[in-house]
């Protein structure tokens, strides 16, 4: 089978077709169902935490080992030569003499770039500051389709800071592949920036601003939360605003039974625990499929050709 | 002294070089500024508020020993978008092209991000030019877009 993935680095979700997007989705579902493969068998996965991260290092390192490979690496820049002031280039220069892909996060916006042209094995971007974050975007999308069957046609809430968050804009931006209707619910001042909303209407994606989580929960097949940072208002605001961004339970009652609700957590308060208990919340599945997306595009990344994993693919 | 002799000396008037002509009015020194960033030693001279073909004014600027290649003249596109580049030798143009708008800057603007990683790198910044409903450098490295006024109101 051809692999389209293979040996490229993944920097950006913008790098990636809606053809490579379905195929990553589908090895996904296939590897959930299939269980653990020997895909990375004998290969050795470089780590590359320059800014610490819980969730998606140890979902990157979770895949890894799941799939035979074994890993180096650091999570956290404190004990690397960067201390002693050696420059990005040449810690990946060096690290990519080493392993045979390098998974990496900055807090530098387009390190990731960077390092994928000077490093001549794969590097795979798990954030580089507040730019992209494309493997966040590929397990929410194999999330959407797991739940909701497809990925064509949905209607989509983006609810919370759409300013600042890098999360909704790839998820708009890969979303709109697939001719999705996409409401925004967020304060004035954390509206969708004025070039997300340009690309999307360049694409031909239609979009609404609606006032209140309220409003929106019967319209849609999947209600998409982030965190409303509370340092960036004062606390009367924030108080203020708590009250329209926050989701609680009473609230699904006008929801369509299959619409699901999904967060790409830490969560702070804006998801009361009460909705945990419904059939509605996702947001825990969707933080374990971090790591099958994370499995398919590493395992396609690093084979030529594709195995079907024992169990067959879909 | 004839107004076409006048101009015919406003653009030949070195030995060889460049003469870059039709420059909006007001624009001159901000492109003269650019190119002692690239040369310090260049031999300039400018003119300001000389009379236009078509009505107005234009600025021109000379530059000696100097013959400006499509990528030099490329770099100064979103400066003086209209303007033409004349290339002198022994008195006379024996090379004119305008300045087109390049598909990328490479290594002509700092990224106003002043987290990307170009500015900590040994990296020569690098921005794509959009053109839409209005024109827009966008990072290669943060993949920021930026409106080319920002770049134009810069301090060279």
């Amino acid at each position: 089978m051809n692999n389209p993935l293979f040996g490229r680095d993944v920097v950006s979700i913008g790098d990636l077709s809606k053809a490579d997007i379905e195929f990553i989705v589908e090895r996904a579902a296939a590897l959930k169902r299939s269980g653990p493969q020997p895909l990375l068998k004998d290969r050795l996965i470089a780590s590359c935490f320059f800014e610490a991260s819980t969730r998606t290092r140890l979902s990157f390192e979770t895949a890894v080992q799941r799939l035979g490979g074994t890993l180096i690496g650091f999570s956290d820049s404190g004990n690397t030569s960067t201390k002693k002031g050696e420059t990005l280039s040449d810690s990946i220069r060096m690290i990519a003499g080493y392993a045979d892909a390098i998974i990496m996060r900055h807090p530098r916006e387009g390190s990731a770039r960077l390092a994928a042209e000077v490093a001549d094995v794969p590097v795979i971007n798990g954030g580089d500051g507040a730019n992209q974050h494309p493997t966040q975007t590929l397990l929410d999308l194999f999330s959407i389709a797991e739940c909701q069957g497809r990925l064509s046609g949905l209607s989509v809430a983006l609810v919370g800071d759409l300013k600042y968050g890098r999360t909704v804009h790839s998820l708009a931006q890969a979303l709109g592949h697939f001719k999705p209707h996409f409401y925004f619910v967020a304060p004035k001042a954390l509206a969708m920036p004025a070039y997300i909303e340009d690309s999307l209407r360049a694409a031909g994606i239609s979009f609404e601003y609606v006032d209140s989580l309220d409003q929106v929960i019967p319209l849609v097949d999947i209600l998409y939360m982030t965190r409303v940072q509370k340092e960036r208002f004062d606390p009367t605001e924030y108080m203020h605003l708590a009250s329209q961004f926050v989701l609680r339970p009473d609230m699904l009652k006008s929801a369509q039974p299959g619409m699901r609700v999904m967060h790409p957590l830490p969560r702070v308060d804006e998801i009361h625990p009460a909705v945990d208990r419904t059939d509605h919340a996702y947001y825990f599945q969707q933080a374990e499929n971090g790591v099958y997306a994370r499995q398919a595009l590493l395992s396609l990344v690093m084979n030529e050709t594709v195995l079907e994993p024992a169990g067959g693919a879909a | 002294m004839s107004e076409q002799t006048r101009e015919k000396m406003l653009v030949e008037a070195i030995h060889n070089g460049t003469v870059i002509d039709h420059i909006p009015a007001g624009k001159g020194l901000t492109i003269l500024g650019r190119l002692q960033l690239k040369n310090a030693e260049a031999r300039l001279t400018v003119g300001l508020n000389l009379p236009s073909h078509g009505g107005g004014m234009k600025d021109l600027i000379k530059v000696d020993d100097w013959r400006f290649t499509e990528h030099d003249a490329a770099e100064l596109a979103l400066f003086a978008p209209k303007a033409t580049v004349n290339i002198i030798e022994d008195y006379r143009v024996v090379r004119k092209f305008p300045i087109g708008l390049p598909e990328a800057f490479v290594g002509v603007f700092a990224c106003p991000n002043a987290n990307c990683i170009t500015h900590v790198e040994p990296v020569e910044s690098h921005f794509a030019v959009v053109t839409g409903e209005s024109l827009q450098l966008r990072c290669h490295y943060c993949e920021r877009a930026f409106a080319d006024t920002l770049f134009i109101e810069a301090k060279v």
